[in-house]
């Protein structure tokens, strides 16, 4: 009864939590370009705006692979509340990625369906560093639950440290940011009108809004995983990591794909395959 | 006013076209985007996508070739949605009123609910003009609950 309620908890909770994140986001980085910026709260504005405008459907099937892209991502994020299997968060965290696809490819429009190549690209760019996060946690703990790591009194950020540096770059892919924010061009909007967002529009484009604001809060959850005892200064390492996103945001440009995945599969073979190698090879010495 | 309400006049999202227009009106358009005007801190962001905007900033006189487009993206907007033309082309068809090619203003195409006057619109007065779309927005919406 009692894991009911830390699941129906974190679920209600979570939205508001990313939306004050994307809310400092804008404050920050409107800042950071020696703007004023819009109030913290501007996101949730934004979504009550959205969720008020009238639907126009070009194609309905997109909207059953929205509502899974939503529901899967909650089921990411019970799975993390209710510490459970961590490489089956990882599968199931890929296929939301791959629901949201297929929203993007179930419209006829061009631009639809070059963001979700280029979505498409992202996954294969950031999957394999959370597939191998996974593996380091297994071969530092020996299991893949979560549970394990919070009953853990050493932190997992001493010995996975190269792999906390691998996910900060998947957290760059996952949050939309500027090197590698290639799929839906929150900046070039001339280049792909809104990449594959542009056919979702009104409601539908506020429940992928929400959605954002899961997938932000199960993200910077995964990295407030790496300092798990005592809990607050794995959520203090997250909230940095989160405004050190920010900064590379606003002092990079944009990449193209191909050098996407070349970067984020060069850290991903080089960081997190010699770290779980080190481990391994550790306890066999020892 | 409720809250979907309250949000539509906190989040007007731009969708900016130029018609045939000198691009004097596009530039200070523009210039409100840039730090000195900031338009995003009353959470105005300029969109490139029709399907997303609320409000419909538009430049210069309406010509053959561009009404057709321009009823297509009014189209693509959706409701509720505000029409602001920005410049004295614009509103009215300006210096080129009597050309060949041209219908004349905005509003021989699409309902317009601003004008913004000028040649160019300064970006004060573009300002302006979206605070009264939004003014106009939430009497409409506050008298249609």
């Amino acid at each position: 009864m009692n894991q009911v309620w830390i699941a129906i908890i974190a679920v209600v909770v979570a939205p508001f939590i990313g939306g004050l994140l994307a809310g400092i986001d804008r404050k920050l980085t409107a800042r950071l370009q020696g703007r004023y910026g819009p109030p913290i709260l501007q996101p949730f504005y934004d979504f009550f705006k959205l969720l008020g405008k009238s639907k126009i459907a070009t194609n309905r099937t997109q909207f059953i692979w929205l509502i899974a892209y939503l529901v899967f991502m909650i089921t990411c994020l019970v799975f993390l509340v209710l510490q459970q299997d961590l490489l089956l968060l990882v599968f199931l965290l890929g296929f939301a990625g791959i629901s949201f696809v297929l929203a993007g490819f179930s419209t006829k429009s061009p631009y639809s369906h070059f963001g979700a190549n280029r979505e498409l690209m992202q996954i294969l760019s950031y999957e394999p560093i959370l597939l191998l996060f996974a593996l380091a946690v297994y071969a530092q703990n020996g299991s893949f639950m979560i549970s394990s790591i919070m009953e853990n009194s050493t932190p997992l950020l001493i010995s996975l440290w190269p792999v906390f540096i691998a996910l900060v770059i998947a957290l760059t892919i996952k949050m939309r940011k500027s090197p590698f924010d290639i799929a839906t061009s929150h900046h070039g909007h001339q280049e792909l009108v809104k990449g594959i967002m542009t056919e979702i529009s009104g409601p539908y484009y506020a429940l992928v809004t929400l959605t954002e604001w899961y997938e932000l809060v199960l993200v910077l959850g995964l990295i407030a995983l790496f300092w798990s005892n005592p809990l607050w200064v794995g959520i203090l390492i997250a909230l940095g990591a989160f405004i050190l996103e920010l900064l590379i945001d606003n002092v990079n440009a944009r990449l193209t794909g191909g050098l996407m995945v070349r970067i984020c599969w060069a850290a991903a073979l080089i960081l997190c395959v010699l770290n779980i190698l080190y481990i391994y090879f550790m306890r066999g010495v020892a | 006013m409720g809250i979907i309400q309250t949000s539509q006049v906190k989040s007007p999202w731009i969708l900016h076209f130029c018609n045939s227009s000198c691009n004097g009106c596009d530039i200070e358009v523009l210039a409100c985007l840039t730090p000195l005007y900031d338009v995003e801190r009353f959470g105005i962001v300029n969109m490139g996508n029709p399907k997303h905007a609320d409000v419909m900033v538009v430049t210069g006189p309406v010509n053959y070739r561009t009404a057709r487009v321009l009823k297509n993206l009014y189209n693509q907007i959706p409701d509720p949605k505000m029409v602001i033309a920005v410049g004295a082309c614009a509103s009215t068809g300006g210096v080129f009123h009597n050309c060949y090619n041209i219908l004349g203003g905005v509003d021989k195409v699409i309902p317009v609910d601003v004008y913004v006057p000028g040649c160019a619109a300064r970006p004060e007065a573009i300002i302006d003009g979206v605070v009264l779309a939004l003014q106009k927005l939430s009497k409409a919406v506050g008298v249609a609950k």
